[in-house]
């Protein structure tokens, strides 16, 4: 009987890196039940959902796993953790196979986020055009807004006790938009600062699955804040 | 985002010497200090808002009492009567669609149906302004907005506390 079977099928290989990589990963806990899969917005795309990509690890279809381009829609939101009865999160599963997809095969512009991010920032753009337009929109504001006059945006002010982070995309394509963060900061009076290198807040290198990249971008961002000898790190988003 | 700095400092162990913080939490504090005052009165045409639960800060790393600082801030800003909540909602909420590098990957339909049910949620709201806390959730939810014909305006929150601010 066993020649008519493909039992290598069965062998579930991506699951054991998975639960090499994830101790807690808890597959073999999943009831079937579906509650991730019906509150997940992504369920149906690609034909797949959370339940059924977990059902796919477990019965070994690796090359389904492998092969889907749904944990390109699968957003690492977590809603399926938060709703498991179990508590298994497909997330973080989905992560795992996120990093299982050789890097010349992933979608470009999102590996590219990431590369960029590892030189500074996701989109690119030289530290200094950052220092630049910083200090370009805070004196049109001066300017502009008379009321304003005295509105600061601290780059590199050693001991400040707070840092701010900005999403690259603020000063890259809507920097007008950074001004009232600087004026409720300002209204507040806290003695705050940005950092002209490693100051973008989006950190990419969360999602193409590779940990070593978002550790570096994570570490980057710690020693600067740490050199800065600032105290509080506020995320804006 | 904070959820990446705050998992990634704890994942890697990455030394530092620093708290991590989200602007959404020091507003509520410093308003409910009084350091940040702020009032409603522009809101006279009764403006109506709603919220996207960014799943990176709420979901993911603070959860429901960041959510609820969120709609603190946001209707201390707009007037209480002005601000119609989503259902589900704060760490029960929808991801936009837009997280995890989807945005950045391509598969544009893949994407907008994945923001369906986020559209379908905020349309029914029938708020006039949706406010997201988080640049993926802004772009995303101004896309779907405009793909699949809502009405609403997608803005960030700072610019309305500077509406209602005063100094």
């Amino acid at each position: 009987m066993s020649d008519q079977y493909d039992l290598s099928k069965l062998r579930t290989r991506v699951k054991q890196q998975i639960e090499k990589a994830v101790p807690d990963a808890k597959i073999d806990y999943c009831l079937t039940c579906g509650l991730c899969a019906s509150g997940c917005p992504a369920s149906g795309i690609e034909d797949m959902d959370p339940r059924k990509f977990l059902r796919y690890l477990v019965l070994g279809q690796d090359d389904i796993i492998l092969k889907t381009n749904w944990i390109y829609s699968c957003s690492l939101c977590q809603r399926c953790k938060y709703a498991c009865p179990m508590g298994i999160d497909v997330g973080r599963i989905v992560y795992e196979v996120k990093g299982m997809r050789p890097k010349e095969d992933r979608p470009t512009n999102l590996q590219r986020s990431c590369d960029l991010q590892k030189k500074g920032n996701s989109t690119g753009i030289p530290d200094a055009d950052f220092v630049w337009v910083v200090g370009d929109i805070l004196e049109e504001v001066h300017e502009l807004e008379p009321e304003w006059s005295d509105l600061q945006a601290p780059m590199d002010k050693i001991g400040a006790k707070f840092y701010l982070n900005q999403n690259a995309k603020e000063p890259t394509v809507e920097p007008e938009e950074m001004v009232p963060l600087w004026k409720i900061l300002h209204t507040v009076g806290i003695d705050w600062t940005y950092s002209s290198k490693w100051w973008d807040g989006a950190n990419y290198c969360l999602f193409p699955g590779d940990p070593e990249d978002w550790e570096y971008t994570v570490r980057k961002q710690a020693e600067t804040v740490n050199d800065l000898g600032c105290t509080t790190y506020i995320n804006t988003e | 985002m904070l959820y990446a700095t705050l998992e990634g400092l704890r994942r890697f162990n990455i030394p530092h010497n620093f708290e991590v913080v989200s602007i959404i939490t020091l507003y509520a504090q410093w308003i409910r200090e009084g350091r940040l005052k702020v009032d409603p009165a522009w809101n006279t045409e009764g403006l109506k808002f709603s919220v996207q639960d960014p799943c990176k800060l709420v979901r993911q790393s603070l959860g429901d009492p960041v959510a609820d600082d969120l709609r603190f801030v946001i209707k201390s800003v707009v007037g209480e009567e002005n601000f119609i909540d989503v259902w589900p909602n704060k760490s029960n909420n929808y991801c936009c669609g837009g997280g995890g590098g989807a945005l950045q990957a391509g598969f544009v339909a893949n994407r907008r149906q994945h923001g369906k049910t986020k559209f379908d949620q905020l349309n029914a709201t029938g708020a006039d302004v949706v406010i997201t806390p988080c640049h993926n959730c802004h772009t995303q939810v101004l896309d779907i907005c405009e793909h699949f014909g809502g009405q609403w305006q997608t803005t960030h929150l700072w610019g309305w506390i500077v509406k209602a601010l005063i100094r």
